[in-house]
C-alpha cells in the first residue's frame, strides 16, 4: 500500500499517524521512490520544538539533498536513532521503522488541515512525473 | 580494490594499483642526501617523530602510475564534457604559459607594492574587466570560489542591513526553487533563514509566489540568471523592483554568467551584486580540491562593506594595495589577494579574447545549446520548450517508465565515449538531463553528441534492459554510489601487521 488509509499526508510528502496528542513523522513510499537511495538522514533533538511547514530535517539520497518539513507543530519527544544509523529504512519501510520524529501536538487541530489519503494520491497523480 | 564483475562482454582494463600496493621495501627512486643537517637546521619541536609513510617505489614507476591514471581519465583534453551547469568549456593552454612566467608564478605575497606593481596592475585591470562586465561599480578578488562568494555576499547584506539598523529585523533569505544547493547552503551559514519560491510553467520565478514571500524581515533575493533551467528570467526587472520595493537586495549568482557576456550586464538588470565563477565563465581550471577564484563585483552602495584589500591607482599610475574605498568592510575573507595565480589566468583568457570574442563566446554557448536542443527534443521531452541560453534541462521520464532512467541513460552515455550530462538537477524536473556543450565545440562534436543520445533512446525503445549494465567499457562499471555514501572509505590505511 503506497498510501495508507489511516495517516494524514502534507503536500511535500510526509505523513503523519496520530496517537493521542502525539504525532509519528515520516516521509512517504511515493517521496523515498522520487528521492532513490537515502543515505543520510538529519533529525532535530529531542525537545526541540518545530513549527507546522518549516525545516524539520534533512533526508538525503544519492540523487539530493531534501529538506523534509514538519507537517504539524510541537515538541520533539522521540527521535528514531535507528533511521539515523540505518537510512536505508526511509526506503525499505517508510511508514515502519523508517519513522524519523514523533511530535508531541502543540495544536491537534492542525492535523486538520493536512490531506486526506485520498487527496495525497490526487496531489502526487499531478506532480508525479508525466513526460513532463 | 574492485575488479570489474566477470562476464563483461566488453574487455575492461585493470585498474590501477595505489602506489602503496606497488611497494617493495627498502625501494627507492631518489637517495636523499644531507638528511643528516635536519637536526641543526629544524628546532626539536618541529622534528617528525617517525619517517614520513612515503610509498617505497622508483621514479618509473610512478610515472608509469601517473601516466596510466591519465589514460583512463577523461578530461576536456579528451573529449565533450556535456556537464550541465559545470560550464566544461576548453582552457585555452596559454592562460597556462602566462601564469607560469616567472615574473607572475615566483612572487612572494609579502614583497613590497613598489616590487610588484605589474601584478598590482594586472588585478587593478580585472577588477575594472569585471565591474565593466558585469555593470556594477567595485569588485573584490578575494573570494576563494563561488560558494565562497556567495558566503562573502551573504555577510556583505548582512552588514549593510545593520548599517542601516535593519540587522536585527532582516533575518529571511529568499532563493527560487530552481537554484543551485550552495545558495540556501550559504544563507544559512549566514544565519539567515531560508524561504523558497516556487517557478512558474515558463521556469521563470513565481512573482505572485515572490510577493508573497517578501516582507520587513527579508534581506534579500539569491536570483542565477540564466537560471538552472537555463533559461533567461523573462521579468528580472519587475523581480528585482519587487524586492527593492521590500528593502531587500538582490543577490546575483553569476554561475550562468558565461551566457551573458557582452549580451546584457546584471548591473543594468537591477541586481545589486554579482559573484563570478572564473573556472565556468574565463576557463580557468576547474577545482578537483585545487585553488579557485570567485570575485564578487557589487554596485556603489555596497562597496564600503567589501573585503579588502583591492588595488587603487594613484594620480601617479603606481599601484598600491588599498582598504581605504571599505570603511565598513566586513573584513578579510581569504589571505593575501585571494587565488592569485587563477586570476591571472582569467586575466589572460579576457585579454586573449577582447571585448568582440567574448560576446562571440556567449553567443556560440547559446548556439550550441539551442541546437542540441532542437536535435534532441524530438526523442526527449524538453522541460521547458522556449529557447534556452547557454545550456538546457531534458526529462527523461517517458523514458523511466519504458525501463532506463536517466542515471541509466548518463551511463550509456561513457560507452558512447562522453562524459555523462548532469543527471538530476535541477530538482524540479524529474529524471533530470542537464545538457551544457558550451563553445568550445565544433559542430561535428555536437552532432557526434546529438546521435549518441539518439542512438540510447532506440536502444530505451527496443531493448532498455542491457542499459541497466552500462557503462561496459570503462575500467569500473555502475558504482554502488548508496556504499559510497553511506560508508565512505576516505583515505588508504596501511593493512594491519600481524
Amino acid at each position: 500500500m503506497s498510501v495508507p488509509d489511516d495517516l494524514r499526508y502534507s503536500k511535500e510528502h510526509e505523513w503523519v499517524r496520530v496517537n493521542g496528542d502525539v504525532a509519528t513523522v515520516g516521509i512517504t513510499h511515493f517521496a523515498q521512490e522520487q528521492l532513490g537511495d537515502v543515505v543520510f538522514v538529519e533529525l532535530p533533538d529531542q525537545g526541540a520544538s518545530v513549527r507546522q511547514f518549516s525545516s524539520l530535517g534533512v533526508v538525503e539520497s544519492v540523487k539530493a539533498a531534501s529538506d523534509v518539513y514538519a507537517p504539524v507543530s510541537g515538541e520533539i519527544v522521540e527521535r528514531n536513532a535507528q533511521v539515523v544509523e540505518k537510512p536505508e529504512l526511509v526506503n525499505q519501510e517508510p511508514y515502519g521503522n523508517g519513522w524519523l520524529v514523533k511530535v508531541r501536538l502543540t495544536d491537534t487541530a492542525e492535523v486538520g488541515t493536512l490531506l486526506s489519503p485520498a487527496d495525497y494520491r490526487a496531489h502526487i497523480g499531478e506532480t508525479a512525473p508525466s513526460g513532463a | 580494490m574492485r575488479l570489474p564483475a566477470s562476464g563483461a562482454t566488453t574487455a575492461a582494463p585493470v585498474l590501477e594499483p595505489l602506489l602503496f600496493e606497488l611497494e617493495r621495501e627498502g625501494r627507492a627512486g631518489r637517495h636523499v642526501r644531507g638528511g643528516e643537517n635536519a637536526d641543526a637546521l629544524i628546532p626539536a619541536g618541529f622534528r617528525r617523530g617517525e619517517p614520513l609513510r612515503l610509498p617505497q617505489v622508483t621514479e618509473s614507476q610512478v610515472v608509469r602510475h601517473y601516466m596510466h591514471l591519465s589514460e583512463v581519465n577523461y578530461s576536456v583534453d579528451t573529449g565533450m564534457y556535456p556537464l550541465g551547469s559545470c560550464t566544461m568549456k576548453y582552457n585555452p593552454k596559454v592562460n597556462d604559459r602566462v601564469a607560469a612566467l616567472p615574473g607572475l608564478a615566483d612572487l612572494h605575497p609579502r614583497q613590497d607594492d613598489a616590487s610588484v606593481q605589474g601584478a598590482l596592475a594586472l588585478l587593478w585591470e580585472l577588477e575594472r574587466m569585471l565591474v565593466k562586465i558585469t555593470g556594477m561599480d567595485a569588485a573584490t578578488l578575494q573570494p576563494a570560489a563561488g560558494a565562497h562568494a556567495e558566503f562573502t555576499a551573504m555577510l556583505v547584506f548582512k552588514a549593510y542591513h545593520a548599517w542601516r539598523g535593519e540587522g536585527a529585523t532582516r533575518r529571511r533569505m529568499i532563493v527560487p526553487d530552481s537554484a543551485h544547493g550552495t545558495n540556501p547552503a550559504s544563507a544559512a551559514m549566514c544565519g539567515f533563514e531560508v524561504t523558497t519560491v516556487k517557478s512558474d510553467a515558463r521556469g521563470n520565478i513565481d512573482l505572485d509566489a515572490l510577493t508573497a514571500a517578501l516582507g520587513p524581515d527579508v534581506v534579500g533575493l539569491m536570483l542565477t540568471n540564466p537560471n538552472t533551467l537555463g533559461l533567461f528570467e523573462e521579468r528580472v526587472r519587475a523581480v528585482c523592483d519587487a524586492v527593492h520595493a521590500a528593502g531587500g537586495l538582490v543577490y546575483g549568482d553569476g554561475a550562468n554568467m558565461n551566457a551573458l557576456l557582452g549580451l546584457t550586464r546584471p548591473g543594468d538588470l537591477g541586481l545589486d551584486c554579482i559573484h563570478i565563477n572564473v573556472h565556468k565563465t574565463f576557463s580557468t581550471p576547474h577545482g578537483g580540491g585545487g585553488p579557485g577564484a570567485g570575485p564578487l563585483c557589487v554596485k556603489e552602495r555596497l562597496r564600503p562593506f567589501l573585503p579588502g584589500p583591492g588595488v587603487v591607482r594613484e594620480a601617479d599610475g603606481t599601484f598600491r594595495r588599498s582598504s581605504d574605498d571599505r570603511p565598513r568592510s566586513i573584513g578579510r575573507v581569504r589571505s593575501f589577494f585571494g587565488s592569485f595565480g587563477v586570476l591571472v589566468r582569467a586575466y589572460a583568457y579576457m585579454r586573449t579574447l577582447g571585448e568582440e570574442g567574448m560576446v562571440e563566446t556567449s553567443e556560440d554557448a547559446i548556439l550550441a545549446a539551442n541546437y542540441l536542443a532542437a536535435r534532441l527534443k524530438g526523442r526527449y521531452a524538453l522541460a521547458y520548450d522556449r529557447p534556452c541560453m547557454h545550456e538546457f534541462v531534458l526529462s527523461a521520464a517517458a523514458q523511466k517508465k519504458k525501463g532506463a532512467a536517466a542515471l541509466d541513460i548518463a551511463k550509456a552515455l561513457i560507452d558512447e565515449g562522453f562524459h555523462p550530462s548532469s543527471v538530476y538537477f535541477p530538482l524540479i524536473v524529474p529524471e533530470a538531463m542537464m545538457i551544457e556543450p558550451t563553445e568550445t565545440e565544433p559542430k561535428e562534436t555536437l552532432d557526434a553528441f546529438a546521435d549518441a543520445l539518439l542512438r540510447i533512446a532506440d536502444r530505451v525503445e527496443s531493448d532498455p534492459a542491457p542499459l541497466h549494465d552500462a557503462p561496459l567499457t570503462a575500467p569500473l562499471r555502475r558504482l554502488d554510489e548508496v556504499t559510497a555514501a553511506r560508508h565512505p572509505v576516505l583515505r588508504w590505511k596501511p593493512p594491519s601487521r600481524p
